[in-house]
């Protein structure tokens, strides 16, 4: 007893170490899977406050830049609702209504790391949760990971866990769009077959396949493609639409279905 | 002690600021964030207990980690240069450090400078081999390491000469 007393006392800085190390690692490696720990995230009270503050004073060096932002995608829809076939204006039934949308800030950004989270100022209190899609004026975004009472982190789509269902535009053709980490400007789409005919530069959106996003969200162009190892499947780069370095305004998309998709789907599974 | 006590403390919370609002934003080149709040351990007192100056390392590095979303991989590589900052300190001062008298303004600019470098190199050893956790990747961490540890080491050595340590 006395020994093992003594053992303790004797190497208890590196016990502590090895205590410590253990902690984070479990924390650490537990995340590389899918999910994000929802302890460690920087929509907590503290850091969401903090960059708060910061972006209160920030956000007034680019007024400019970003009123010229929205006045551009007004302009757009504007362009679309003045040439709708009916004029009239367009009644909208509550109980039809299959998305609503939030808009929010970013106060953090982050994309030299290989698994980015963003951070945004809207939170439970303006009913964001898990799993709702969030894109800009030009394409998407990520996917909101954690939330707490007035802030949200974001998966980016520049994380290697990120995984969003996406499509080449005006086909059917899908695969997954996932990012190797190294640049910030490009992701990567996987599992489009061979016999799908492709061009450099054609449009890359989302599909219908996911319940988080509508389809049809821009998402880039196609940079390259090469095939992959196992010769059947294209491995494409794609040029974002966003530039991932500068993002003000978001939306957050609640698909209003998503909860009866997911429990019928469960449902058929457990049969 | 209470003097050194406060400006540690002080210290501590100016450079978890310091590193989320300002060099986590740096992205310079698109990917160089220098971790500058690697110089609370290089100016902490020596004479210290060890087991508190591993456990405020682990607390440093979990402040960081809940601002940037890093999971716990700014705690696990400030722990370890914590841990082997008595091993460092021995390789590069010989064995003067054990002395009652020594102080760090007293060694040489060059002993300075490994030391800082030692540290910045095992701290961002330890952290890009966990965020990017693959042999594969092993040129990328590589880059990662030698990139952003020398944009820390000039930061670290900047700041080191701003605010000298004299008082200690």
């Amino acid at each position: 007893m006395q020994q093992i007393i003594n053992f303790i006392i004797r190497y208890k800085n590196f016990l502590l170490y090895i205590f410590l190390l253990i902690i984070s690692l479990a924390f650490t490696i537990q995340s590389h899977s899918y999910h994000q720990s929802s302890f460690f995230n920087s929509s907590n009270w503290i850091a969401g406050n903090i960059y708060g503050v910061f972006h209160g004073i920030t956000t007034y060096f680019d007024l400019d830049e970003e009123n010229e932002k929205l006045l551009q995608d007004n302009k757009r829809l504007r362009d679309q609702l003045f040439n709708l076939e009916s004029s009239a204006t367009i009644n909208i039934d509550t109980a039809s209504i299959k998305y609503t949308i939030v808009t929010g800030q970013v106060i953090k950004n982050s994309y030299a790391d290989n698994r980015n989270y963003i951070t945004i100022n809207r939170g439970k209190k303006d009913s964001v949760k898990q799993d709702m899609g969030v894109i800009t004026d030009l394409g998407v975004l990520g996917i909101v990971e954690n939330t707490s009472n007035k802030f949200a982190t974001v998966q980016s789509i520049l994380n290697e866990n990120s995984n969003i269902n996406a499509k080449i535009k005006n086909t059917n053709h899908f695969g997954s769009l996932i990012w190797d980490g190294r640049n910030y400007d490009a992701v990567q789409l996987i599992d489009i077959p061979r016999l799908v005919p492709l061009t450099i530069g054609d449009t890359i959106v989302t599909g219908a396949m996911s319940s988080i996003f509508p389809e049809n969200i821009p998402i880039g162009t196609i940079k390259k493609f090469d095939l992959d190892i196992s010769n059947s499947f294209y491995r494409i780069d794609i040029d974002l639409f966003n530039d991932m370095t500068n993002i003000k305004n978001v939306y957050i998309i609640n698909n209003l279905d998503r909860k009866e998709v997911l429990d019928l789907e469960e449902e058929t599974t457990n049969d | 002690m209470t003097s050194s006590f406060f400006i540690n403390i002080i210290r501590f919370i100016l450079l978890v600021l310091v590193q989320v609002l300002v060099f986590n934003r740096l992205n310079f080149f698109g990917f160089i964030n220098p971790m500058v709040y690697i110089l609370f351990l290089y100016w902490y007192p020596i004479k210290e207990n060890r087991a508190a100056f591993i456990g405020l390392s682990f607390l440093l590095g979990l402040s960081i980690d809940f601002f940037s979303d890093t999971m716990a991989l700014h705690s696990a590589a400030t722990i370890t240069i914590a841990y082997l900052r008595p091993v460092i300190m021995r390789f590069v001062f010989g064995i003067n450090y054990e002395f009652q008298s020594f102080k760090l303004s007293n060694t040489t600019r060059a002993q300075q400078f490994t030391f800082l470098a030692l540290l910045i190199l095992v701290h961002h050893l330890v952290y890009f081999s966990l965020e990017i956790f693959s042999f594969a990747n092993l040129l990328l961490i590589v880059k990662k390491v030698l990139a952003i540890g020398s944009a820390s080491l000039i930061l670290c050595l900047l700041f080191g000469s701003l605010f000298s340590v004299n008082k200690e």
